[in-house]
């Protein structure tokens, strides 16, 4: 080997060249989805932002826009999301456990379980919306258009997430856990309640947050069931008519406005406290995810 | 366990055999008395699925006294061991045929139930597996879902002292078992066995992950606790073996004409004559580091 040979070559200025290219493509995409949501957040904080105040948050909706605040739907939103809640974790954790725990993959109709929740969790909204309506507000169930049956309706459409997630946070817990505590005599039980079960909460509840934050913008399916639009008070019990969040915005986006009764910066007001919502349940899914996962 | 030269190996060996006095002392004072078996293995097959692992297990298991068993990967030296506590009932088509007799019970007979089994028969893992809870916790799970009565920190505290690592955490009982080392760990998961007072201990490769020094402790730990307890050992490492057990199981692979891989034991004896005077030509290869 000559001496030449030993020296490293300076840099290929086409090899750079492309680097330096694909580098710049990659941050041009990322460029587009930032620059979008930028511009629907300068949107909606332009028009919204000066309106929300106590008096939204405070009042009823009203045919004068300058009189009109989003409480109703506010606590709509809250009745529906503590409905769902209650049903989809009993519900969705325990299908979770069945699946991991005690299907056994070998038998055909477990593997047809498990892959309609996975097809479950891509039907579109408004077909859960219908099934709301045939089941739960008409059907068997005749619970009519009351919160009780939107909160059920949304269950449905988000329990595959639930389960899904659970089914992750589950999986997670290593074999040789379930091993140790069924060598010391613990039952299966006894094992998935005490040590399953309490090392995949922080997975579970991530799974559960980011399933709710999926059902609080959702507003197809509540329609269907007959969410109502105007009304001026809050649900006061399971059996009550209820609107929501989402509602109320899509009612006053489709409002005719005018100079006097503009229902437009109202929309974006509701849009801006939706946003907020979802992010506060985002935030905590995160700390609970970095707080207790439990490194193995 | 890998290729070792073979005359350091035979060097090792006389060496430790006898290696410490108390060596000497428990197995002289335990061919004194009669010998009382604890397990009876007639004819043990354990298949996974249609194929055994390991076919043909006759030998006893002795009271007070640690059972080794050895023999290259795949002799299906684990597979036996986790029959002894019905472990291998969680693993989907495992089938055990033949007899194991426990106190002459067949743990594979009618009405008995696996829970009750694995009271009386713990077991320690190849790699340390605390819960995700603290030490005290750990040492707790086991009285707890066995509903033991009790003061449960005189239970927690006498199980550490037996596991010899009280004095190491005796200040931190409620941080989490997942901050000590992993011979620790195994400590831990030792003295959490020994916190449901079972009858027999099993033990997995213990040591497999361990370094020499915490490997030490824990054959020290297991001389100690053979005055109470009966232990069976699976282990790669022969100098171990030789070191601790009374007994010793020597398993070896065999290939049928389907080319199927199945585990049988070749030879059973004293442990100082397996590997002074094995009976076995494979034996002899195998304790000696010409094979495995």
């Amino acid at each position: 080997m000559s001496a030449a040979d030993r020296t490293i070559p300076p840099p290929s200025p086409t090899r750079r060249a492309k680097d330096l290219a694909f580098r710049l493509a990659l941050l041009g995409c990322l460029g587009i989805s930032v620059l979008l949501l930028g511009v629907l957040l300068y949107d909606v904080i332009k028009d919204g932002a000066g309106h929300l105040d106590m008096h939204f948050l405070t009042s009823f909706t009203s045919i004068s826009a300058d009189k009109a605040g989003a409480q109703a739907a506010i606590w709509g939103t809250i009745w529906l999301m503590g409905i769902c809640g209650v049903f989809i974790v009993p519900v969705g954790v325990a299908t979770a456990i069945y699946l991991e725990e005690y299907a056994d993959d070998a038998r055909w109709y477990n593997r047809l379980i498990e892959v309609n929740i996975q097809n479950l969790a891509a039907v579109p909204s408004v077909v859960y919306g219908i099934l709301g309506l045939a089941f739960l507000v008409r059907g068997p169930l005749a619970l009519g258009n009351t919160v009780l049956a939107g909160g059920l309706t949304l269950g449905l459409l988000v329990l595959p997430v639930v389960i899904i997630s659970g089914r992750e946070a589950i999986r997670a817990v290593p074999p040789s856990i379930r091993e140790g505590s069924r060598a010391l005599g613990a039952t299966q039980w006894q094992t998935i309640w005490r040590q399953v079960l309490p090392a995949s909460i922080p997975g579970i509840a991530t799974g559960v947050i980011l399933a709710l934050s999926r059902a609080i913008g959702e507003t197809a399916p509540l329609i269907v069931v007959g969410a109502a639009t105007v009304i001026a008070f809050n649900p006061d019990g399971l059996d009550s008519q209820f609107t929501a969040l989402p509602i109320q915005i899509f009612d006053w986006i489709s409002r005719a406005s005018n100079d006097v009764n503009n229902y437009k910066p109202l929309a974006a007001a509701a849009i801006l406290l939706l946003m907020i919502m979802l992010l506060a349940m985002n935030s905590v899914a995160i700390w609970l995810r970095n707080r207790y996962e439990q490194k193995w | 366990m890998e290729r070792v030269t073979e005359p350091p190996e035979i060097r090792a060996r006389r060496d430790v055999v006898p290696p410490t006095p108390q060596v000497v002392a428990a197995p002289a004072s335990t061919e004194r008395k009669p010998r009382e078996a604890i397990f009876g293995l007639e004819g043990v097959q354990v298949s996974y699925g249609v194929k055994p692992a390991v076919r043909d297990v006759s030998f006893e298991i002795g009271r007070h006294e640690i059972t080794a068993l050895i023999g290259p990967s795949g002799c299906g030296k684990s597979t036996l061991i986790r029959c002894l506590n019905r472990m291998n009932d969680l693993i989907p088509g495992a089938r055990v045929e033949g007899r194991v007799l426990y106190h002459d019970q067949d743990l594979y007979g009618p009405g008995i139930d696996a829970v009750e089994v694995r009271k009386r028969i713990g077991m320690v893992f190849q790699k340390p597996n605390p819960f995700p809870k603290s030490i005290f916790d750990n040492i707790a799970f086991g009285p707890r879902v066995l509903g033991m009565k009790g003061d449960m920190d005189e239970m927690v505290e006498r199980a550490l002292k037996q596991g010899a690592l009280w004095d190491e955490v005796k200040d931190r009982l409620k941080t989490n078992a997942f901050g000590m080392s992993g011979g620790q760990q195994q400590r831990l998961c030792i003295a959490r066995a020994l916190a449901v007072s079972p009858d027999v201990i099993l033990m997995d490769e213990p040591c497999s992950a361990l370094d020499p020094i915490s490997t030490g402790k824990i054959e020290d730990l297991m001389l100690e606790l053979k005055q109470d307890y009966s232990i069976v050992i699976v282990t790669h490492n022969m100098q171990q073996a030789a070191r601790v057990s009374d007994k010793t199981a020597f398993f070896t692979v065999e290939l049928d004409d389907q080319e199927h891989r199945s585990g049988r034991v070749v030879e059973f004896d004293d442990t100082e004559k397996i590997f002074t005077n094995p009976g076995d030509s494979r034996t002899e290869a195998y304790v000696t580091g010409k094979v495995g």
